[in-house]
């Protein structure tokens, strides 16, 4: 009796004596795990606020407002009204008359260059698209709001030291002066940079937007989806409830999972020799991107399509076999409806990746200069990251801003697929 | 029980093709096959007739093409040209494919072309090109405006940089590259470690610069100079080589990397092409090389000796056959674009003397076919 209760006090004693260490060493562990999370938070934080805090300022331009007069001993002196008279007039000059009525004493060449310099050279060509297709316009006089030249944008955003000597900054005494000038009159706002989404790549910063890009991203993923889908749902089908279980099913099995690990540049080069060179397919086509990302997407709708598969409970098969149903009519009426939503959602995780994948596409020639804004999928295109590689790679100041402007594009619709996602489990999801 | 594959059930007796596609998904198969098979024939009738400008080529050469191409698409009726940044040598591997619309039309070269690609290009009967030279690029070694400017010479340069050179005591023999700072290198250079940003092998601003810089101060050694006559390639080895044993880093082909990490580094020393400094004269400064500043007034004639020339070449086979093609040639060689106050001297463009320049226009405007290097 005795004996017994001495030896369980022993054994509390050991348990009371191991407890402190117990309880440190889970305290240790729960400290290990909080420090990591807030480890991977504060670099996820860091990378946001330092995208945003150089991005956001992309989303306004500034802008001039000013009134130019349609001279039309300019535009069309002998009263043609013929297109091809009025298309080559000199607009530039219209535009530096208006500008020339703000400082009527600008005369020097270096003067004339520098007051030309704060608009953007984009204007003109607008003045020249609005004349053409309003012909009576010629002779009026019209209100109107121009961007300024990116230069002087980035001087009102603060991102030029005007300190520094005039020889070492991209702007002028001159143009600091006048610019200041504009402003205290009121002409100068800050407005919502429209052009942004409905422009393609331009080498003038404050003329460049990423429409053309997001259209070839939206035509490349409509085609890895078209094709990567339905084939990568029909092969995991046929593996998961068809196929023989035998060595070369394993040997199948084996090469579907390591294809999904294969670095997407890799398919890069296949789509250039595959498709490129031997079909002869045009480069720098969406089409060929996205076939391209759809063998790089394949494996990975597999893989997501077998597990939505395998989560399908046995009793679903079981009872349908057991009414006498047939086998592909089983899987075709009952176990592929109840998967489908897991199927979708991990075909837009693979998608999402697809969309964020620029290596492969370094081969194939969608790292290229496109102003056109496509409107087919055999239109040479851009993609998002790779419009983002292109800013980042350029010399002009105003494409730093512009660069994290079309990063946060590209992780808005990140998440929006993301999301997508989320939400079709949630509103689908059976739970067994 | 659970027939989980085929071979539980020997009593089905349909055949293996319906019994695993089954009717609904071969009518989609079918469909996606005609899909395809659409999508194939329409990308082989969009080979068949192009109407937009393929270009490929430089990188140096991208950002001068890139705004003419702009211009060109927004003030004619023609589409713009696609641009394709490939470097100098790889953009002539692609034109020297073959004639026809699944080509490129033109290519933008930062160097001159090759005689082995000259070859290449008539083995594919590309025998008519036109050579445009569109001007001058520096290459400039710069620093960040926190530190003092560099002087250098070419001769340091190479001393600085080569992974192999010679003697300090003047003896004809190679010593592996002992120098740690600049202050190593010579006494009048500041006592900081050697650390230069550059391109990698395969950028063309990476080959002008070893046959500019390197093998210019190579040349200053004699004997160096001497081995040229007998063994080309060694004398190149040595010549135009950069050491691998850390000072020089290899920064990729993005110039604006570089110049952001001078930015951040006042003692790191970056080499690049001259736009990249037009655009960021506010925060980096160009070196002195051999005594003379890299400014668009040396470079343009021709003090400043790290500078090459860039061009373009176009497939004469395709003017006619893509709309565009002498429009396009028409804008970049108009005086507007390349001349003493084109546009594209704002971009960092060093134009071409005016004699040069009225030569290459004229070549333009009648479609001159190159005559082969001479």
């Amino acid at each position: 009796m005795s004996n017994s209760s001495s030896n369980s006090s022993s054994i509390t004693e050991i348990v009371n004596k191991g407890l402190k260490k117990r309880y440190r060493s889970e305290f240790m562990f729960r400290l290990y795990g909080i420090t990591s999370i807030l480890f991977a938070a504060a670099f996820l934080i860091v990378f946001f606020s330092s995208i945003i805090d150089k991005g956001y300022s992309a989303f306004t331009q500034g802008e001039l407002n000013i009134s130019i007069y349609l001279d039309p001993e300019i535009i069309d002196p002998d009263n043609t009204r013929d297109e091809e008279e009025i298309r080559y007039a000199n607009y530039d000059k219209l535009v530096f008359d208006s500008l020339k009525n703000f400082f009527p004493s600008v005369s020097s060449r270096k003067e004339r260059k520098e007051l030309k310099a704060l608009v953007s050279n984009g204007t003109s060509l607008r003045i020249q698209s609005l004349v053409l297709d309003d012909m009576s316009l010629i002779g009026k006089t019209l209100d109107l709001s121009v961007k300024l030249d990116s230069d002087i944008d980035m001087f009102l955003k603060g991102n030029v030291d005007i300190t520094l000597d005039e020889s070492q900054r991209r702007i002028s005494d001159n143009q600091v002066k006048w610019t200041n000038e504009l402003k205290t009159k009121g002409l100068i706002s800050q407005k919502f940079n429209s052009t942004l989404f409905s422009a393609g790549d331009s080498r003038e910063p404050e003329q460049a937007g990423v429409l053309g890009a997001l259209i070839g991203s939206f035509f490349m993923l409509l085609i890895t989806f078209i094709v990567a889908f339905p084939l990568g749902v029909a092969a995991a089908i046929y593996l998961e409830e068809f196929a023989p279980k035998n060595k070369f099913t394993d040997f199948v099995e084996v090469n579907i999972n390591n294809l999904a690990a294969v670095p997407s540049i890799i398919y890069g080069l296949l789509g250039l020799a595959v498709f490129i060179n031997f079909f002869g397919m045009p480069r720098s086509a969406p089409l060929v991107g996205g076939l391209v990302l759809a063998l790089m997407t394949f494996p990975v709708i597999i893989i997501a399509s077998r597990a939505a598969l395998q989560s399908v409970p046995p009793s679903i098969t079981d009872a349908a076999l057991g009414v006498g149903a047939s086998k592909i009519q089983t899987v075709f009426d009952h176990v592929f409806p109840l998967a489908l939503p897991g199927m979708l959602t991990g075909s837009i995780i693979g998608m999402a990746r697809a969309l964020g994948e620029s290596a492969p596409l370094l081969m194939i020639g969608m790292v290229a200069f496109v102003v056109d804004i496509p409107s087919t999928p055999l239109d040479a295109s851009a993609a998002l990251p790779v419009q983002v590689y292109l800013w980042a790679d350029a010399p002009e100041r105003g494409f730093v801003e512009r660069t994290s402007a079309a990063i946060l594009v590209l992780l808005f619709f990140l998440l929006v697929m993301n999301s997508t996602a989320i939400w079709l489990r949630n509103k689908f999801e059976i739970k067994w | 029980m659970i027939f989980s594959n085929v071979t539980d059930m020997p009593q089905m007796n349909i055949s293996i093709i319906e019994y695993f596609f089954g009717v609904n998904i071969m009518k989609k198969s079918i469909s996606i096959i005609a899909a395809l098979i659409v999508m194939a024939t329409m990308s082989f009738t969009a080979s068949a007739a192009r109407d937009t400008i393929k270009i490929v080529g430089s990188s140096t050469v991208y950002p001068f093409a890139t705004v003419v191409a702009e211009r060109f698409g927004k003030s004619t009726k023609f589409n713009t040209p696609v641009i394709e940044s490939t470097g100098s040598g790889g953009g002539l591997k692609l034109f020297c494919k073959g004639v026809g619309v699944e080509h490129p039309d033109i290519t933008n070269a930062s160097r001159r072309i090759k005689q082995k690609e000259i070859d290449l290009c008539a083995k594919a009967g590309i025998t008519d090109i036109i050579e445009i030279k569109i001007g001058y690029d520096g290459i400039v070694v710069a620093n960040s405006k926190r530190a003092d400017t560099l002087s250098l010479t070419k001769r340091q340069i190479f001393l600085a940089l080569a992974p192999e050179i010679p003697h300090p005591n003047g003896a004809k023999q190679l010593i592996k590259n002992p120098h740690k700072t600049w202050r190593d290198v010579d006494s009048s250079l500041p006592n900081v470690a050697i650390e230069v940003l550059g391109p990698p092998p395969t950028s063309g601003t990476r080959d002008a610069f070893g046959e500019l810089a390197m093998e210019g101060g190579c040349k200053t050694f004699k004997w160096l100079k001497d081995i040229k006559k007998e063994n080309k390639k060694r004398y190149k080895a040595i010549c135009r080589s950069v050491r691998e044993d850390g000072p020089y880093i290899e920064a990729g082909e993005n110039d604006n990397l570089i110049v952001q990490k001078l930015n951040a580094n006042p003692k790191a020393v970056g080499v690049f092409g001259y736009s990249f400094l037009v655009e960021n004269s506010d925060s980096i400064q160009g070196s002195f090389v051999d005594g003379v500043l890299p400014t668009f007034e040396n470079i343009a004639n021709g003090d400043y000796g790290v500078s090459r020339s860039l061009y373009f070449y176009v497939k004469k086979d395709h003017i006619g056959t893509i709309p565009g093609m002498k429009e396009y040639l028409r804008e970049f060689t108009a005086d507007k674009t390349i001349g003493q106050d084109g546009y594209l001297t704002e971009k960092g463009l060093i134009p071409m003397p005016s004699s040069e320049y009225k030569q290459f226009r004229s070549a333009a405007r009648k479609l001159t076919s190159f005559k082969g290097l001479n």
